[in-house]
């Protein structure tokens, strides 16, 4: 008797979670019309960190009375993302325009059919032409579909501690120390010679330069056949040597980027050069305080040419009910205008051409670094950026959770070829 | 319940015929009394159905799978995951880590545990003063003292390493050595709930009754003869408690490690794993990776690990139950 009615009270509990699971699971995907011009329409937008869009939401709301936007606002990057993922997984929660950025992208693009091809549904003026080449195409599926805007982009410059070069015996102009950071060859030999003179660190850590090495090369991690090539890429591996030999060398401050003791080491100036996206400058500002002005400065040079890092697109997911007029939002927000002002709020460097040559941004000077012209500076580094490189699923997992904790592991005393061995052990997991 | 059956229905009043058949205020008075009972625990169950009964066994079902997070088609592998699981090195080495971080952490903070609750049990001047403030630390927020403890541990301007500089002595890479890590950790782990495991150890003192202090007492006994043969054994099965509560704590540690990174946050645990727990290794499988059948798997593994461990304490203390609590000479 007593264990039947204990079947019953379990059969009834399992009823009772098959029927929560199955609340769940249901969520057809139907093909959602326009909404017609006078009808009113709610649109979510989400995005992390600064975008610079709090002035420009009312704005679009009073050019269009039917549109209603809430921005959802996530403080950081790493779990905004996550929380994307697992909603592009569940197959609802998204926003109809969903920020995604760029290290970030190669995990979208897998998921590309979630996606609405903006080519298709988006507003003709948001041609192709509107952005620099390698922006838009970076956002393109293998199957050719569009499924971002381009909204900021990070081009690469190098930062460097006038007082320190100057006790070295090294130029301290701007356009003198070019030379020094031409090629990653000559970067790490001034950093050998700097280093031996000194006896102090050249650069903040060793991943930071492998990052942007990597990136410049023909192909990534991946192949454009979504398979690890990493252990056939010459190119990779040439870095690899160039920066665990710089490492050996005691170059490297051994500092776990965006950790607290690098905070710290801005500082107490524990590294003479740093990689330098036109974001990092505000970073630089932060951690290095007001008693360091004047003691960095920034110059229009980066070894092997130019790079790219960090910025961000803007999405539709297919998810959205309006999909259309989501589409325009993203637009609209990604035109050259909106993004000069985005710039001017909060220092987001446009991806659109015509804002290149924008003369408010063209005139942007930055006191603390000796009043250098950083915007004509950092849009002539833009334009030297060539193609996209390829991402294959799983990059930027590689780059963080392989090749960073592979080089800080040679950083805190293993030998070159071992942590190479950990890079491809590891990566070799991540895309399994 | 039989008894019930065969005694009138209480509503009926005496001299009045009983009906042959039951009314329906009969069957509803007897169903009440047979079903209440499980309709007032019903709900805790369904609760628990939904939220852990539930995803207890979708995960088994999902670790069959090679399942990515937000892939349409996953394949059904079998026990793959599982067989995959046991030869990754990645997965002992975060075992060996937990189990270190774990002794390290409960060991220690068991004795400390026991040592303060005598300290406070003895006549002090504001005691309850006292007693709330070793419970501060468990007030606080974990994230918190994550934060400032890889901060005071911070390999290069961290102030524990200027502490050993300062005394003379070379500073330890807490975040690049292993045991270095496990230690750190565990004295985060152990600020945190030390305190906590006192005041249970400390309300377990009180409970032991004067009389056998007294007889001791009586009997020549010192402090510290009374404490070992008076109050620790009676202290048994309180310690068996926060031995178990803090084992199943232990093997789940994760906020800790994860804050106590270089870059606090990341799953990684130190450049080579070196203090990844197996929640963290799970964490990174499922959220980072987005190998959810894979993280299933080790879920499962992590949960049948935690069972085994629970069943041996269970064991012991039935054990410990039926020997005498004092031994009487």
């Amino acid at each position: 008797m007593r264990t039947i009615r204990n079947g019953l009270v379990l059969a009834l509990g399992i009823t009772m979670t098959a029927l929560g699971a199955s609340a769940c699971g249901s969520g057809g995907d139907q093909t959602p019309a326009a909404a017609g011009p006078n009808e009113h329409v709610d649109l979510t937008l989400s995005t992390f960190t600064e975008f610079g869009y709090e002035a420009l939401i009312p704005e679009y709301e009073r050019l269009h009375p039917n549109i209603k936007i809430t921005h959802r606002k996530t403080g950081q990057g790493g779990p905004y993302h996550q929380d994307l993922i697992t909603k592009l997984a569940a197959g609802s929660g998204l926003a109809d325009v969903a920020a995604v950025e760029e290290g970030h992208l190669s995990d979208v693009l897998d998921k590309g059919s979630k996606f609405n091809d903006l080519s298709k549904i988006g507003p003709a003026d948001a041609s192709p032409d509107r952005w620099l080449g390698w922006k838009y195409d970076a956002a393109k599926t293998k199957d050719g579909k569009v499924i971002g805007y381009g909204t900021d982009i990070g081009p690469l410059a190098m930062c460097y501690r006038k007082d320190m070069f100057a006790a070295a015996g090294l130029p301290t102009d701007p356009d003198q120390v070019k030379p020094l950071f031409a090629t990653w060859d000559s970067y790490f030999a001034a950093g050998a010679d700097y280093s031996k003179k000194t006896g102090k660190a050249w650069f903040d850590s060793a991943s930071q330069n492998f990052n942007a090495m990597v990136n410049q090369l023909p192909t990534g991690y991946l192949g454009t056949d979504d398979k690890l090539a990493l252990e056939g890429n010459q190119g990779i591996k040439d870095a690899w040597t160039k920066v665990t030999d710089a490492v050996a060398k005691g170059e490297s401050a051994k500092l776990t980027a965006f950790s607290n003791e690098w905070n710290t080491g801005f500082k107490q100036g524990a590294f003479a050069t740093k990689v330098c996206p036109s974001w990092m400058l505000g970073v630089i500002k932060e951690q290095a305080g007001p008693e360091n002005a004047g003691k960095w400065a920034v110059t229009a040079a980066f070894p092997g040419g130019g790079g790219n890092w960090g910025g961000s697109y803007l999405t539709v997911p297919t998810q959205s009910k309006h999909p259309k007029e989501a589409a325009e939002l993203a637009a609209w927000l990604t035109a050259p205008e909106q993004q000069i002002k985005a710039f001017q709020a909060k220092g987001n460097f446009p991806s659109q051409v015509k804002a290149l040559t924008d003369p408010a941004l063209l005139s942007q000077t930055d006191a603390y670094f000796g009043g250098a012209k950083v915007g004509e500076l950092f849009a002539e580094q833009a334009k030297k950026v060539q193609k996209a490189q390829y991402k294959g699923p799983g990059d930027g997992q590689i780059q963080e959770n392989a090749a960073s904790p592979a080089l800080q592991a040679v950083e805190q005393g293993k030998s070159a070829a071992d942590g190479w061995q950990q890079l491809v052990d590891s990566a070799k997991k991540i895309t399994r | 319940m039989t008894v019930i059956d065969k005694v009138a229905p209480e509503g009926s009043k005496a001299g009045e015929r009983t009906s042959p058949r039951p009314t329906f205020r009969h069957k509803l008075s007897r169903w009440d009394v047979k079903v209440s009972p499980y309709l007032y625990v019903a709900p805790f169950f369904i609760v628990f159905g939904i939220v852990g009964l539930f995803p207890l066994l979708y995960t088994a079902y999902v670790s069959l799978f090679k399942w990515k997070a937000g892939s349409d088609d996953p394949d059904f592998i079998g026990l793959d995951n599982y067989k995959e699981l046991f030869g990754d090195a990645q997965f002992w080495n975060a075992l060996t880590n937990t189990i270190s971080i774990f002794l390290l952490s409960s060991v220690p903070q068991i004795i400390i545990a026991v040592l303060l609750a005598a300290l406070l049990g003895a006549r002090l001047r504001g005691a309850t003063g006292w007693r709330v403030g070793i419970l501060l630390p468990y007030a606080a927020s974990l994230v918190a003292i994550g934060i400032i403890f890889a901060n005071l541990f911070g390999p290069r301007y961290g102030l524990i390493n200027g502490v050993l500089q300062t005394i003379g002595l070379d500073p330890v890479d807490w975040q690049a050595s292993r045991i270095g890590s496990h230690i750190a950790i565990a004295i985060m782990v152990n600020w945190r709930w030390t305190g906590y495991n006192a005041l249970i150890v400390l309300a377990a003192m009180q409970a032991i009754p004067k009389e056998l202090h007294e007889a001791a007492l009586i009997d020549g006994a010192g402090t510290w003869r009374r404490f070992f043969h008076v109050t620790l054994p009676l202290l048994k099965p309180t310690l068996v408690f926060v031995v178990i509560t803090s084992t199943i704590g232990g093997l789940q540690i994760f906020t800790e490690p994860k804050l106590f990174d270089a870059l606090p946050g990341s799953n990684n645990g130190g450049s080579t794993n070196q203090f990844q727990t197996v929640t963290l290794y799970l964490y990174q499988s499922a959220f980072e990776n987005y190998n959810l059948g894979y993280a299933s798997a080790i879920a499962w593994v992590l949960f049948v690990i935690i069972v085994l461990i629970a069943l041996v304490n269970f064991f012991l203390t039935g054990r410990l139950a039926r020997t005498p609590a004092v031994k009487k000479k």
